[in-house]
């Protein structure tokens, strides 16, 4: 025998709501804002997560990063001054010979120094390297050319400049085959890198000034590190799948070359960016969990608000119910009616929460210059949870109202 | 139509023990329209409750055209109320955020009827109450006679074999009574069962048949 169909049911619950609009909207305002909480946490991991990435991996892709690291002495203290010095140019020789997936391997060294051209004046990092930096950094070169390994050799005074040194020495000016003098010393500028931009903490990658290795040991670092010293050596690896096996090999080769024996500390480290990124993705994906997590106990607290005034409807509402079984309603009819009416209930407040969620998540971004990541699962998960939410809290005083003995209901005042 | 046999029904309140009715048989035929009288608590309520399946007997037989009703199930109950019966209840009983014609149409829907269908049927109904030209207003625009017809109107929405109506006057003045009962009269000549608790002994007059109560047994049942 066919009984209501869902349609009516949906109806029934929808009037209801409808009749007491004031009552339904303050209903679903716990779920508005435990929905809108939810999403506006995630929606600002994921915005976290994409800037870590983003960072990282503009370091260079398949980066292996090898620098100084003074071992731990007796007493546990870390070295001080002058420490760090362990990488050298032989290291750079042996890592090129003897690793194979490496296909860039650029040592470099860093200093602060001022810079003059034009009567104009500059502090930026002087980078010393070697020409396969570029290919190690994921750099281009904008105009003019990057020097080469002839240059080098040479110990030829040339420059290449990033985006803002142009800036700020010539404005807008061509910058190419001008001089410019560091710490002193005449250099010329021979290119200009493409920009990187502003890296997501705020370092404008764009502030520095490219020379050879040699060079900039011998002329602007000077007598502070020794002559043959690098202070971080860049290999790229040929590929994400050989990340980990060249990481390996260099560890390797550099414990032999530095012969260090089995079960002593090395005295440099290897990282490697993809487990960085990994890791830091972990860690903000492991915190972002925890945000959503706390935000969800509210969307807890909105369903007890439902169940609360679900329970309030149904005593309001006993002589309706009484009379809706008398003229044939079957109980299970009862039950959908007033499920159905706290899903409906927890489903708006969830519709309402997700759009001033993701509003929330977009001002977050916009004031905090923040990259707006929107979750787009979190579309139906929300509404999957406001609904299960509806459903588990409704259930009770559904259960309740179909439970009522029709001749009491009828009879209550 | 219907056989009762026996029928009795205790309340237990803590440690006493109420009979609402006490060992009651009686037939009911088709056709009949029947007053049942007696003073407040004597058991017309309960006896009605039963045999409109909103409630079960404590003991007893209880057969509605051969079906054995006491053993029904609650869905089984539900779909008897739904199809076979028509209740017609003192305080009408309207739900007060639906129009008169969506009142009417409520028993409708839980028989699965098509919105169409059942639209037209309610509105056949009021006109044939006389409120063919209230049908979109609320109960609450409407006076006391013009709820309690939209109630019969509701009662009949599923061609029901029996009306049961407890004390349908008993919040009606007397002209609006008398109209109301007017209305019972016609529906039984036009075939319909009726069944109606009344303290009036003019109303009781009008039926054609009288059976009086008395502490949960049947001390009179007369044809008129
Ligand atoms: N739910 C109930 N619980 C306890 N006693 C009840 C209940 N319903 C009815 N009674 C008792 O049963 C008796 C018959 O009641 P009822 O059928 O309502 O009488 P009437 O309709 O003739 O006034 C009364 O004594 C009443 O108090
Ligand atoms: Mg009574």
């Amino acid at each position: 025998m066919s009984g209501a169909s869902p349609t009516e049911i949906v109806r029934f619950a929808a009037g209801a709501i409808i009749a007491h609009p004031l009552r339904s909207g303050l209903t679903s305002l716990g779920v508005v804002i435990g929905v809108a909480a939810v999403v506006m946490m995630t929606s600002i991991g994921l915005g976290a997560q994409k800037r870590v990435t983003d960072t990282i991996s503009g370091l260079g892709s398949n980066l292996i990063i090898v620098s100084p690291l003074q071992p731990r002495t007796a007493g546990g203290v870390m070295g001080g001054a002058g420490a760090g010095q362990s990488l050298t140019d032989a290291d750079t020789e042996v890592i090129r010979r003897q690793v194979e997936g490496a296909v860039a391997v650029a040592p470099s060294v860093t200093g602060m120094a001022q810079v003059t051209a034009d009567g104009a004046n500059w502090n930026t990092s002087i980078v010393g390297v070697s020409p396969e930096y570029l290919e190690a950094r994921d750099l281009t070169v904008a105009s003019g050319r990057m020097f080469e390994e002839r240059d080098a050799r040479q110990g030829r005074k040339v420059a290449v400049l990033g985006p803002t040194v142009v800036t700020q020495l010539w404005g807008d000016a061509d910058p190419i085959g001008k001089r410019i003098r560091i710490r002193g010393a005449p250099f010329e500028v021979i290119g200009v890198l493409g920009s990187k931009g502003q890296s997501s903490f705020g370092r404008d990658q764009d502030d520095l000034i490219l020379s050879p290795l040699e060079t900039v040991r011998s002329r602007i670092i000077g007598r502070r590190i020794k002559a043959d010293s690098v202070q971080t050596i860049y290999v790229k690896a040929v590929s994400e799948e050989e990340l980990a096996s060249v990481q390996e090999d260099i560890d390797s080769t550099l414990r032999a070359e530095h012969k260090i024996q089995a079960g002593d500390d090395d005295d440099f480290q290897t990282q490697n960016l993809a487990s960085i990124l990994e890791a830091s993705k972990a860690a903000i994906g492991a915190f972002t969990v925890l945000l959503a997590a706390i935000a969800g106990v509210s969307l807890v607290v909105g369903g007890v608000g439902i169940m609360n005034i679900m329970l309030v409807a149904v005593t309001e509402r006993t002589r309706e119910i009484g009379l809706r079984m008398a003229l044939g309603a079957r109980r299970k009819d009862v039950l959908a009616q007033f499920a159905l009416e706290a899903v409906v209930l927890s489903l708006f407040g969830g519709l309402i929460g997700l759009a001033i969620g993701l509003l929330g998540a977009a001002g977050i971004a916009a004031i905090g210059d923040w990259p707006f990541a929107l979750p787009t699962w979190a579309i139906p998960v929300a509404l999957g949870f406001s609904s299960l939410v509806g459903l588990v809290f409704g259930a009770y005083p559904a259960w309740r109202a179909a439970r009522l003995d029709p001749i009491e209901a009828l009879r209550r005042e | 139509m219907i056989q009762i046999e026996d029928l009795t029904k205790t309340y237990v309140m803590g440690e006493e023990i109420v009979t609402a009715l006490d060992g009651v048989s009686l037939s009911i035929f088709r056709g009949e329209i029947i007053a049942i009288i007696g003073p407040s608590g004597s058991g017309k309520s309960t006896l009605m409750n039963i045999l409109g399946g909103l409630d079960r007997p404590s003991r007893g037989g209880y057969r509605f055209e051969g079906d054995g009703v006491a053993h029904f199930s609650d869905d089984q109950l539900a779909d008897f109320r739904n199809r076979r019966i028509g209740f017609v209840f003192q305080s009408f009983q309207l739900l007060p955020r639906l129009s008169a014609l969506q009142n009417v149409e409520l028993p409708m829907v839980y028989s699965g009827a098509a919105p169409r269908a059942r639209r037209e049927r309610a509105a056949e109904l009021l006109e044939r109450v006389g409120l063919g030209s209230r049908m979109g207003h609320r109960p609450n625009q409407l006076s006391g006679g013009q709820q309690q017809r939209v109630a019969i109107a509701r009662s009949l929405a599923n061609q029901p074999d029996l009306l049961l109506a407890d004390e349908p006057t008993g919040a009606l003045d007397s002209a609006t009574g008398i109209e109301v009962l007017a209305l019972f009269q016609k529906l039984n000549k036009e075939g319909l069962t009726v069944v109606l608790v009344t303290h009036d002994r003019g109303v009781a007059d009008a039926a054609r048949r009288r059976i009086a109560f008395r502490d949960g047994r049947v001390t009179e049942d007369v044809q008129l």
